[in-house]
């Protein structure tokens, strides 16, 4: 199913500053959205969608909010745009932060992502819709985070994935 | 072969931090100046780190500030501090508990024209001081520590000019308010804003410092404001290795350079501003809110954005002549750093506060992020000089948090209602 948000989530909804103090993703994924929608936490399944407006993640640089949405197995993050950090972060930890128009999915749509052709499909409504997706973002998520591309190719492998 | 197109000081800055000259768009790797976290980030930059190497680029580059909850609140937080120390004495790098990082960096550490790289999103701060300092996560962070470089697009800049002058009772803090409303939460996503204008040309490191930080509310990967001689005096000052060259014409942008946009706003006119819950945007003239009657249970006077002396003294002045606050407000205190503490003593403000019956704390982070020393409690409401009310971001999720000055904040500490200071000064 797809979670469905507004615009400005920020990452004190996402992860609060009082409870993240974890280094362990299991544990922050029990907080995650604890107080904004808790039943997120509960009945998040792996291959969901997180499917928001403009400008996911603002606020904190803190990268929990990306660490344990990742440790909930969801699909990806869909959004209008993303702020600074946390896409970053999702690039660095290897969780799929994809920009395309979310104005029409719903909670129930069916989805299907085409990551070869950078494509979503709206199986429910019959819509195709565009993805912005960079090559960095796409091999990390494969490469299971920054830290073992880097490892593979080195730091100058990535300024030529994000050209 | 074409010559050096015009920069923008961002440009620049990046330029001589690559090798080459660089334009809004480019994909480059900088080699950093220096790299810094704090006693939560430092925590998860652990793992990243020890994947790419086991010992930090440069000793003497690299800083850890233990500033958001110090001393440890709780066992959790004890334990990231103990790994923490663990990792820093291994790596023989100073842990500074000295207050928040990013007045303590203003204080002690940054140079102009550096570019500084810190787990921590309000690192914008910094760039009052005519450097390039971006926040990023921790994983960013670990591999600048490991390796001295962090790969980055060269931003595009947002020129804000500011022009006017202030009439009494209203405050830097106040324009940042109205930039907010005016731009929005994402308004300068991805760019730098780079602060000029007669106004910033005679506002104070520290007030300029209050608008780099705030920028970051709106998203700015970095805030800058050009070099220039009250940069060049407050380094004289506290620098031993600061030399006095001539950086004006350096680090400045050119006339010609390319800005995303420009934006002017004059100041003469504007009232005291106070962002409503839980947005940072939603901004509105705090007298048109006095009929409200806001009962205000919680003044927290701290933070990166608005906990320097000059911000103590302006609460001083609010409350020297009443003498008194209201009996049901807490009002918590929070110097940005043991600096300004120590001067608040030597000038009496500790004192004075305390006997009105402020609570004063140890410098560092405060209350603004709800980990330690005023975490407030369901209904309840604060009016706090920080620059976040996100929803639960104090404590509890329904708890209300409204952004102001220093004056507003210790005007509403005085009546015990959200209050217009300009009665009081």
């Amino acid at each position: 199913m797809n979670w469905i948000f507004g615009d400005n989530l920020n990452t004190d909804l996402i992860t609060p500053g009082r409870l993240n103090i974890s280094t362990v993703p299991e544990e922050l994924a029990k907080v995650v959205f604890l107080e904004y929608c808790p039943s997120f936490s509960k009945e998040v399944k792996p291959e969901d969608f997180v499917v928001a407006g403009r400008n996911f993640g603002c606020g904190s640089s803190r990268e929990t909010a990306v660490l344990a949405l990742k440790a909930c197995q969801i699909k990806a993050v869909l959004a209008k745009s993303f702020a600074r950090i946390f896409y970053r972060n999702c690039i660095n930890n290897g969780l799929l932060a994809i920009i395309t128009d979310t104005s029409n999915i719903e909670k129930d749509d069916e989805l299907e992502l085409d990551l070869e052709k950078r494509v979503l499909l709206n199986k429910t409504k019959g819509i195709h819709l565009q993805l912005v997706l960079p090559g960095l973002m796409l091999e990390s998520y494969r490469a299971g985070g920054i830290i073992p591309l880097i490892k593979q190719h080195g730091l100058d492998f990535l300024t030529r994935l994000t050209e | 072969m074409e010559g050096r197109k015009d920069q923008t000081l961002a440009e620049k800055i990046f330029s001589m931090h690559c090798g080459r000259d660089v334009y809004a768009g480019d994909v480059v790797l900088a080699d950093l100046d220096l790299v810094f976290a704090h006693d939560t980030t430092c925590a998860w930059l652990l793992e990243p780190f020890y994947q790419l190497t086991d010992r930090v680029w440069n000793k003497h580059k690299v800083f850890i500030f233990f500033d958001h909850a110090f001393p440890a609140p709780n066992l959790q937080i004890a334990q990231f501090h103990a790994r923490i120390r663990r990792f820093a004495n291994e790596q023989d790098i100073p842990i500074i508990c000295e207050g928040v990082c990013h007045q303590v960096l203003i204080e002690k550490l940054i140079m102009p024209g550096q570019l500084i790289l810190g787990a921590d999103s309000h690192t914008p701060t910094g760039g009052a001081l005519g450097a390039l300092t971006i926040g990023a996560g921790s994983t960013d962070v670990a591999i600048g520590m490991a390796t001295g470089k962090c790969w980055f697009i060269v931003p595009e800049t947002i020129r804000i000019e500011i022009t006017g002058k202030l009439k009494p009772g209203v405050f830097v803090k106040d324009i940042g308010l109205l930039i907010a409303k005016t731009i929005g939460p994402e308004g300068a996503d991805y760019k730098v804003v780079e602060f000029t204008g007669d106004a910033v040309k005679n506002f104070s490191v520290f007030e300029r410092a209050t608008l780099t930080n705030m920028s970051s509310e709106m998203g700015a990967k970095a805030a800058i404001v050009e070099f220039d001689q009250q940069v060049c005096e407050y380094l004289k000052a506290r620098r031993d290795n600061f030399v006095e060259t001539d950086l004006t014409e350096q680090l400045k942008s050119d006339l010609n350079a390319r800005y995303h946009k420009i934006l002017s706003f004059d100041i003469s006119t504007l009232e005291p501003l106070v962002a409503q819950p839980h947005e940072i945007d939603n901004v509105i003239e705090v007298k048109k809110l006095e009929p409200e009657k806001i009962k205000v249970d919680q003044v927290f006077l701290g933070s990166c954005t608005n906990a320097r002396i000059d911000d103590l003294e302006v609460a001083f002045n609010v409350f020297k002549k009443v003498k008194r606050i209201n009996k049901s407000t807490r009002l918590i205190i929070t110097p940005a750093s043991r600096e300004v503490y120590l001067e608040a003593e030597r000038r009496g403000y500790l004192k004075f506060f305390t006997e009105l019956g402020a609570t004063v704390t140890n410098p560092g982070c405060g209350a603004c992020l709800g980990r330690h020393l005023g975490i407030l409690y369901d209904e309840e409401v604060c009016v706090s000089t920080s620059n976040r009310n996100f929803m639960g971001r104090m404590g509890s999720p329904r708890a209300r948090i409204y952004l102001a000055s220093p004056a507003t904040a210790a005007a509403s500490a005085v009546t015990g209602f959200l209050t217009d200071p300009r009665e009081f000064l």
